[in-house]
């Protein structure tokens, strides 16, 4: 259903030159699929960086070809020394955290289908978002700019904790003109989030057509409007963090380094600043962080997930709530990652408990995503597949969280293999599978083709087994009380557990590879696949009517109306099995 | 779940179509009667009161971390400034009531559009030297700091002042672009109604939240200096 507009609104002509229409473009689906290149640029830098560290951990005297000419000092002869893996690890953690799981699934995928699922022409503030993800861009050019200075990227972790982070070169390699470049790229990616968070939120509130309220928002457009508001939050707390490290590395401010510190012999000029300071700045941002990354997988699953099993979501309205309730307690927690920091016991069972608290909604929200495929005929495409593998890590990283919450745990397993495993299956694996689901969903309706169904099954289930065989033996490691960020084990209670390592390794060579597959299916369907219907997997939400790609101003000049919510499934009744959001039926019993 | 009738519409079912646009509930930016703008600018106020949150709190714990906290007079024309940067809210509320006046004024009375524009937004001109000179009477505070030998490193206490003064003071600068901006909308040529009515919306609420914010910030530093 739908209303001419005799005046459309669009606030901006569809642009004609190359320039206009494909790099400086205004138009929120342009931005959305740059948004989304920069990611997946980004991802496949990230992995290889972790191949890199994976091979280094299992054969740690291997040359690796190469890797010489990368860093004649950090890896001579191909084989890289402790502090250049330190620098492979910083530069893994931050690509992958900031520039894959923030722009994949909220800054890209968001761009391109927020604005279309709630019926509007383009986001509220086009020149904003333009600006967003040029700077966001900006942002990864300085950071990778990090591994060709002389002293190479910074060894401080994707965590920059300070003092190292905050004294120059007499730390260490990387800390000198490294750590400025990742500073300064974080204060710039911090920037452009505020700016992508204000599109998001404004567009949401303001730009909704007529009858979507926000009962009857897709759940992913509430996922992305939460995390917006996380975004703004977090980043802004970030940015100023970020500032004062600037100032304490280059106008000799003393925010977070102590009086007395004498490194590489030289006393350094700076008195009482407080490094707990920076954990908590940095932690209050980081810990909204994890469902920034998090949050948009769970309401694109959300979303997909009942299109395949032709059910509707079972709790629409808790698992709403469920959202809202993550993104307010996020602010509560960050604590919990500072349990071994020194600070007071008592802050830690404080910390503690609301950490707890956040496993109630994450453990609702997981139920209802199972028991809406209990009984369902499910369609097994591979965005199914994707969202059943989502649920999957997410419970299993998610359980491990519980012991890490306790502090009296948490103190033995800190910093070991079992956080990595933790962190990787929850926050890094379910998002990505997140973005899988959401790439062989929506790119029919993005470039008009589908993509190749039996390639994406290899995918998957490459993929689903590679990352248990990769992870799940780190719980065992960090058990047996292998630290983290070691770059080789020498110790006698570390060498029994290299096979273990070695495994692992082959498992993440594997499964890195086979992301080549997907990489292939995109790149190939995007020009051989066969053409998409306008709606393929008979879907619900507004941007299943609209053509496939859908035209510059999303409708074609149409004004839609909306009916429905997002979740009339398995309707009887009805011509066919679903009611899509625009059509006026009316449905009267369940 | 049952569909209770197959309903098909065309724009010519007029009665139908009204139903059911009764159901709906308009617009929230219809009904509150805010644009676009002055949602996000809303937004743009919550990020930077959460940024200089973020600050208040650094400067909280970095003074309780360490006992080398430099307590130091403030410099006098902070207090000069503030009262500049007040009366620069009070002439943009003048201009702003007086603008958005002008619609309803030509439908009642013959005076020229162009003359009632020019009348009000004098005070725009006004507020905008105004904030000009509040930037240059901080750069005096600066002076005055640095005549008594407090510079950005010298003491965490004169590093946030600076901090403080000096983000604020972009922040302003900032404004000042925005009102250079409302200016060009309200003389350009295709000024008309609306314009009148909503241009100074999210400029207002901007700059009259960069006053808020310096009185905090100025409570703040004469409670911690």
């Amino acid at each position: 259903m739908q209303e001419t507009s005799p005046h459309a609104v669009h606030q901006h002509a569809p642009p004609t030159s190359f320039i206009r229409k494909h790099v400086f473009s205004l138009d929120h689906k342009v931005i959305g699929k740059q948004y989304y290149g920069l990611a997946l640029v980004a991802v496949f830098v990230g992995m290889i960086l972790s191949w890199l560290m994976r091979i280094h951990l299992a054969w740690p005297t291997w040359p690796i070809p190469g890797l010489d000419k990368l860093s004649a000092v950090g890896a001579p002869a191909g084989v890289m020394t402790p502090e250049y893996y330190l620098s492979l690890m910083t530069m893994h953690g931050t690509i992958m955290v900031f520039f894959v799981l923030t722009n994949a699934p909220f800054a890209a995928f968001g761009n391109y289908f927020l604005p279309i699922q709630i019926g509007a022409e383009d986001m509220a503030f086009p020149r904003f978002n333009m600006m967003s993800f040029w700077t966001t861009f900006t942002a990864f050019l300085v950071m990778v700019a990090a591994f060709f200075v002389s002293d190479g990227p910074p060894i401080s972790g994707w965590t920059a904790y300070a003092p190292l982070s905050a004294i120059g070169k007499d730390a260490g390699p990387g800390l000198a003109m490294g750590q400025n470049l990742w500073a300064i790229s974080i204060a710039i990616f911090c920037i452009g989030s505020l700016l992508g968070a204000l599109n998001f939120i404004a567009t949401t509130l303001d730009l909704r057509t007529k009858g979507m309220s926000l009962s009857r928002m897709p759940y992913s457009t509430w996922a992305w409007f939460v995390t917006a508001v996380i975004s703004l939050l977090a980043f802004a707390v970030l940015l100023p963090a970020c500032i004062l490290l600037i100032l304490d590395r280059t106008a000799g401010t003393s925010f977070f380094i102590a009086s007395g510190l004498v490194l590489s012999d030289h006393l350094q000029p700076h008195s009482g600043g407080s490094t707990l300071l920076w954990q908590h700045l940095f932690w209050f941002f980081g810990h909204p962080e994890v469902y920034i990354a998090i949050l948009p997988s769970i309401g694109i699953v959300a979303t997909i997930l009942p299109v395949f099993a032709r059910k509707p979501l079972l709790g629409p309205r808790a698992t709403i709530g469920c959202m809202i309730a993550i993104g307010f307690l996020s602010y509560m927690v960050w604590g919990h990652h500072m349990f071994v920091s020194g600070m007071n016991p008592f802050s830690a069972n404080l910390f503690s408990v609301p950490t707890l608290f956040i496993t109630i909604p994450a453990t609702i929200l997981t139920l209802l995503l199972s028991a809406t495929v209990y009984g369902a005929k499910m369609r097994f495409h591979t965005p199914a597949l994707f969202c059943l593998g989502f649920i999957s890590v997410f419970i299993s990283g998610g359980v491990s969280g519980f012991f890490l919450a306790q502090p009296s745990l948490d103190v033995y397993l800190h910093a070991t293999y079992f956080v990595v495993a933790h962190f990787h299956f929850v926050m890094a694996v379910a998002s990505i599978f997140g973005v899988f689901a959401a790439t062989y969903f929506w790119f029919p309706k993005m470039f008009g083709r589908m993509m190749n169904d039996t390639l994406g099954k290899w995918h998957f289930w490459l993929t689903f087994i590679g990352v248990y065989c990769i992870f799940m033996p780190m719980h065992y490691l960090g058990l047996a009380g292998n630290v983290r960020r070691y770059s080789a084990f020498v110790d006698d209670y570390l060498i029994p557990l290299i096979p273990v390592h070695k495994f692992i390794t082959i498992a993440a060579l594997a499964t890195g590879a086979a992301q080549f597959i997907f990489l292939f299916n995109l790149i190939w369907s995007r020009f051989k696949g066969p053409i998409a219907s306008d709606n393929p997997w008979e879907a619900t939400s507004l941007e299943w009517s609209t053509t496939s790609p859908p035209p510059f101003d999303n409708f074609g000049g149409r004004h839609m109306v909306v009916y429905q919510g997002p979740n009339e499934f398995g309707v009887e009744g009805s011509a066919n099995d679903y009611v899509m959001q625009t059509s006026p039926e009316k449905i009267v019993t369940r | 779940m049952q569909v209770e009738a197959q309903v098909t519409l065309d724009s010519g079912s007029k009665p139908l179509l009204t139903q059911a646009r009764t159901q709906f509930s308009a617009s929230p930016a219809l009904v509150s009667g805010t644009t676009t703008s002055e949602t996000g600018m809303w937004v743009v106020v919550a990020a930077i009161s959460m940024s200089f949150a973020a600050f208040t709190s650094s400067m909280i714990v970095r003074q309780g971390s360490s006992a080398d906290w430099l307590h130091f007079q403030l410099p006098r024309v902070l207090y000069v400034n503030t009262l500049i940067l007040l009366a620069s809210s009070v002439t943009l509320e003048l201009t702003r009531r007086r603008v958005i006046a002008i619609p309803a004024t030509l439908r009642h009375s013959s005076v020229d559009a162009s003359t009632l524009l020019s009348n009000g937004i004098y005070w725009l001109y006004v507020t905008g030297a105004l904030g000009v000179i509040f930037i240059l009477g901080q750069f005096l505070a600066w002076r005055n700091l640095a005549g008594q030998g407090l510079y950005l490193a010298t003491n965490p206490s004169s590093s946030f002042f600076y901090v403080f003064t000096a983000l604020h003071g972009v922040h302003l600068l900032g404004g000042i672009g925005g009102l250079a901006y409302v200016l060009r909308k309200l003389t350009g040529s295709k000024t008309d109604s609306a314009m009148y009515v909503r241009s100074f919306g999210a400029f207002s609420i901007y700059w009259h939240f960069m006053d808020i914010l310096w009185v905090y910030l100025l409570l703040l530093l004469a409670m911690r200096m």
